[in-house]
């Protein structure tokens, strides 16, 4: 059974139209990635899900429920980290899983969910002194007090440092152990590649691209290339004398491989050249390629770091 | 939903441990008031004006009484909103209870020309006319002065010059008062007001702006759990301001205060308000910069026109008009009513009018208060 249905879902802001007919499912257990630059449409859709805004068409039901009009009842059973998690200044994180139990009536042992996330250290440190990466673990820490069996995480890693991004993902990982869906937006590949059963890549409100990263890489990658150090005679050379795809930035000619036979003609032509190469790699298309492929140059800067 | 006490426990656990934490808030709550009540204290401990409003009862029928108010009436201006010196009389009906019309309109000074004035007058027999005063009134030493002068005047011009018409000075509520009695109910309102003003108006737009509501709204915590867990956490500062003002009243300015249980009602239904119209505030601008703008322009007409550290009856008729609308006035005057005059008619009117308004603002602001967007 899915946890998470989305069909046709619609969302317009006046004239901008944030998300423009989305579906998706997500299984129970699964960890589910939304992947896209900024502005794509990841967070109006996550919002929609979780309850926080109303659709303007489509359908979505999160375990089973309307989030909009069901939100109390799918809060209990749901945890929430939004975009740029913030809290109230004063409390400390064993204050504030204190508040949140109380919340949901909750009995939670305040110290175990600190472990849970990694965060003992910092257990008396007042919200507002606490670094970023302390912050989302505590935000974690808040989305499990009421145990729940869907959790969504809103960009929970986005301007951390590469270690407190990892000490996230452990979270994380431990999470799908425990059997719970997750569902993440995220505009890092890495941490997509990383985390996710299956991911979609969402651009201009729109689901371009959907399946396991496997999946996305061999249906929208262009296959296999050559890479090779050479300078810009070789790849004259190649463009003049075959019919390969080339191209050239930087001092590595790169040529498309179709088939064996484009291999074979490759290196051929190369050794024929009589040109000074060197660093010869073959290699397939990565989610990255794919991804920039999908999303044009606009998501290069955010799409990639 | 059901309206939970365990979650607004909770809620005001953590809005009250921030408060203590933050030094603002600690500030504002524990040594603001003390600095109030010692700065004003001070400041008002003496100074005056010189244009007086006075309430003229002639219980008398004679010609003397006439003449006795002309002589007054010479010394008077215009009651215009302008006029700066000499006594504006306002005559009151002999059939009224004089102290407590005084006491109705928060007035401080007022003569009462009594029965038989003239024939005693005329038959040299002695008679005085009382003048009533308020102690803590920077008016009522300019209108003894000015009465004590048409007395004397009048003896003199009397028929053989003897000294038979004198002065009975007595105070509005009949025991002896000082101006800190009559600052401190203004003060308290000030503190009812500034405090939950302020921090909601700040609240309500910052919570929205760094998505804190957003959050809250994801767990079973209500807006009117919130709400009513702000209220409880500023009567309680509320009810600290006023002992602490209190306590420093009465042992800086020997201050003289009936601890009467009117106080509770306006302790509560103060904040009541102030809490609901900073929500409101908050929630119908745009950003915090806005609504710290839409919260000022609420907020300082009524911290300095709603009789805080000046009588209302002093002030200018136009701006007197201007008071009457503003809620502080009724919570302040209530105040004053039942902790300096013991009245508690128009306390209870003042209280019953704060509560009808403080339901229609607190109903407004959960209606307009949103957690989540559409």
């Amino acid at each position: 059974m899915s946890a998470i249905e989305v069909a046709g879902l619609e969302k317009s802001y006046g004239q901008l139209r944030a998300v423009g007919g989305v579906s998706f499912s997500v299984r129970k257990g699964e960890v589910f990635s939304l992947l896209g630059p900024n502005g794509a449409g990841k967070t109006t859709t996550i919002e929609i899900l979780e309850g926080l805004r109303r659709q303007d068409g489509g359908t979505a039901r999160v375990l089973g429920l309307d989030p909009w009009h069901k939100g109390y009842e799918l809060h209990e059973r749901i945890g929430v980290i939004p975009q740029g998690f913030k809290f109230l200044d004063y409390p400390t994180p064993r204050e504030a899983i204190a508040y949140y139990a109380a919340l949901f009536n909750r009995r939670v042992e305040p110290d175990e969910m600190l472990r849970r996330v990694i965060l003992e250290d910092a257990a008396n440190v007042w919200f507002q002194n606490l670094s970023g990466g302390q912050k989302q673990k505590l935000g974690m820490a808040l989305s499990l007090v009421n145990d729940p069996e869907v959790v969504f995480l809103d960009e929970p890693t986005t301007g951390l440092d590469p270690q407190a991004r990892r000490a996230v993902w452990e979270v994380i990982r431990k999470l799908k152990n425990e059997g719970r869906t997750v569902m993440l937006t995220t505009h890092y590949l890495e941490e997509a590649e990383e985390l996710a059963d299956r991911v979609a890549i969402m651009n201009h409100g729109k689901i371009v691209a959907m399946g396991t990263t496997g999946e996305i890489e061999s249906k929208f990658g262009s296959g296999q290339k050559m890479m090779v150090k050479a300078k810009d005679d070789l790849l004259t050379y190649l463009r003049e004398n075959t019919k390969l795809q080339v191209e050239g930035e930087a001092g590595t000619v790169t040529i498309r491989l179709r088939d064996k036979d484009d291999a074979l003609v490759a290196l051929g032509a190369i050794e024929e050249s009589g040109t000074d190469w060197g660093d010869l790699n073959v290699k397939r298309d990565s989610l990255e390629d794919v991804f920039l492929r999908l999303v044009g140059e606009e998501g290069r800067e955010e799409g990639t770091e | 939903m059901a309206f939970s006490g365990r979650r607004m426990l909770a809620e005001l656990k953590v809005h009250a441990r921030g408060n203590i934490r933050s030094r603002e808030g600690f500030f504002f709550t524990l040594i603001f008031p003390i600095i109030l009540i010692l700065l004003f204290g001070a400041i008002f401990a003496g100074g005056g004006v010189s244009q007086a409003t006075v309430y003229v009862q002639n219980l008398d029928a004679g010609p003397a009484s006439v003449s006795f108010i002309q002589a007054l009436n010479a010394t008077s201006s215009d009651c215009s909103p302008s006029a700066t010196t000499g006594l504006c009389l306002r005559p009151v009906p002999a059939d009224q209870n004089f102290s407590q019309y005084l006491s109705s309109r928060s007035a401080a000074d007022g003569i009462i020309i009594p029965q038989g004035f003239s024939s005693a007058f005329q038959a040299d027999q002695k008679v005085n006319v009382t003048v009533f005063q308020n102690p803590s009134s920077t008016t009522s030493q300019v209108v003894y002065g000015i009465v004590s002068e048409v007395v004397n005047g009048f003896n003199q011009y009397g028929a053989t010059g003897v000294h038979s018409v004198g002065i009975e000075p007595r105070t509005v509520v009949g025991s002896e008062y000082k101006y800190i009695d009559f600052l401190i109910p203004g003060l308290v309102g000030f503190s009812a007001l500034t405090s939950p003003m302020f921090a909601l108006v700040n609240i309500s737009s910052t919570y929205r702006r760094d998505k804190v509501f957003k959050l809250l709204s994801l767990t079973p915590l209500t807006k009117t759990e919130w709400l009513v867990s702000k209220i409880i956490w500023y009567v309680g500062t509320t009810v600290l301001s006023f002992i602490l003002m209190t306590v420093v009243g009465i042992y800086v300015f020997g201050a003289h205060i009936a601890f009467t249980w009117g106080i509770g009602i306006f302790l509560v239904v103060g904040p009541f308000f102030f809490v609901s119209l900073g929500m409101l505030v908050g929630t119908v601008s745009n950003s915090p910069e806005s609504a710290a703008v839409v919260g000022n322009l609420v907020t300082f007409p009524m911290m300095f026109l709603s009789g805080t550290f000046f009588p209302v009856s002093s002030m200018p008729v136009y701006l007197q008009h201007i008071a009457h609308v503003l809620p502080l006035y009724y919570m302040i005057d209530g105040l004053n009513n039942v902790m300096i005059y013991e009245n508690y008619g128009p306390g209870l009117f003042d209280a019953g009018l704060l509560i009808v308004i403080s339901i229609v603002v607190f109903a407004l602001a959960v209606r307009f208060f949103r957690w989540r967007e559409d």
